[in-house]
């Protein structure tokens, strides 16, 4: 059992403009751990957790991997970036975060060098213009509106993720059923021959969460 | 935190800027020593993914002079030393990076750096 990590110095009023680990966020946890060995033995260099919030997932993963590794998130809500960097401190766990969207500043230093790549986006479908507004606005709305089809935010970060994956490397993403997942996995494996299944899958009220493996198709 | 093993990472992304952009530099900066494990195999495994120029000039620019100009085949204890201290304890809490080729300045403010830009300066 990997401990869950410690959030107990966070507040309400934090959790006021910071998304607050759900079911979404455990499903992650759960998944990451089905695959705790498989992680330990890549060993990665480098963990990038995209729109990292509380900084529950990374110190999470900080706690299966060790301090043989690079933690870097990145958040567009500078509160969540505040929070992230604490939640590491509270477990221990170094963790480097950027407040900005994607990855954009790493693409030129750390074309296919990340070994790890987790993302818990906002994938709730909404209409269009709700998601421009609230990746405006940086703040709580961010954390789930996710435009049409809720792909929105997650379709720009797909566009571009092969380009930093090493060649051992994996990618873990959560999404629901209105995503659209064949359509994701089929699109991945054609236009950035990256293969991926199903890790796990979870109804949560009326959500029906899942986490996505990506791996490069090697045959 | 800016670490100087994440500045090494950073490129200014502003729409159009895609040479020179690399490496960023500081400018008015506060910076905070917090001591950290010493972890001889993770420098190791990290050396060859190092802008080696950028880091010994970052370094420079912080006032630490401990990094020779070629990174060295030899890995001995001391330099090992030097380049854990350089690369994970010198930590830059306040200040700003700019972009010497276009200028675009990022505000670090307790420890992470703001690298936001607006809606038209995006790529
Ligand atoms: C569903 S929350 C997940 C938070 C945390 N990782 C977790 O699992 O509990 C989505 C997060 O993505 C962030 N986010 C939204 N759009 C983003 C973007 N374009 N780039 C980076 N992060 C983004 C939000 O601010 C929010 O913190
Ligand atoms: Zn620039």
């Amino acid at each position: 059992m990997i401990p869950t990590p410690d959030l107990s110095h966070l507040t309400k009023e934090d959790f006021e403009h910071v998304y607050e680990p759900a079911e979404d966020t455990f499903l992650l946890l759960d998944a990451l751990e089905v695959d705790a060995q498989d992680l330990k033995n890549i060993a990665p260099t480098i963990c990038l957790e995209i729109g990292s919030g509380s900084g529950c997932v990374l110190s999470f993963i900080g706690g299966i991997l060790g301090p043989s590794t690079l933690y870097l998130s990145t958040d567009i809500n500078p509160h969540a970036c505040r929070c992230t960097r604490s939640t590491g401190a509270q477990n221990k766990v170094s963790i480097d975060p950027i407040n900005v969207g994607f990855a954009s500043p790493l693409y030129n230093r750390l074309k296919h060098a990340v070994d790890l790549i987790v993302f818990n986006p906002p994938y709730v479908p909404t209409f269009e213009d709700e998601v421009r507004g609230a990746q405006d606005t940086r703040d709580i709305q961010g954390s789930w509106a996710g435009g049409l089809d809720g792909m929105g935010v997650t379709g720009v970060f797909l566009e571009h993720v092969e380009e930093l994956l090493s060649l051992h490397a994996r990618f873990y993403l959560v999404a629901v059923k209105d995503n659209n997942l064949p359509k994701i996995q089929q699109n991945m494996l054609k236009k950035h021959g990256l293969q991926s299944e199903v890790v796990l899958q979870r109804r949560a009220g009326r959500e029906h969460l899942f986490v996505l493996r990506f791996v490069r198709n090697v045959m | 935190m800016v670490r100087l093993i994440t500045h090494n990472l950073l490129a200014c992304h502003v729409k159009g800027c895609n040479t020179n952009n690399f490496p960023l530099q500081f400018k008015d900066v506060q910076i905070e020593l917090r001591e950290a494990e010493f972890n001889p195999d993770f420098l190791k495994g990290f050396m060859p993914k190092l802008e080696w120029k950028a880091l010994v000039d970052a370094a420079r620019q912080l006032g630490d002079t401990t990094l020779p100009l070629e990174q060295p085949e030899m890995l001995d204890d001391e330099f090992l030393k030097n380049l854990h201290h350089v690369l994970l304890e010198i930590h830059v809490e306040e200040g700003v990076m700019t972009c010497s080729n276009c200028k675009h300045e990022y505000p670090v403010s307790n420890g992470i750096p703001n690298m936001l830009l607006a809606e038209h300066e995006i790529g």
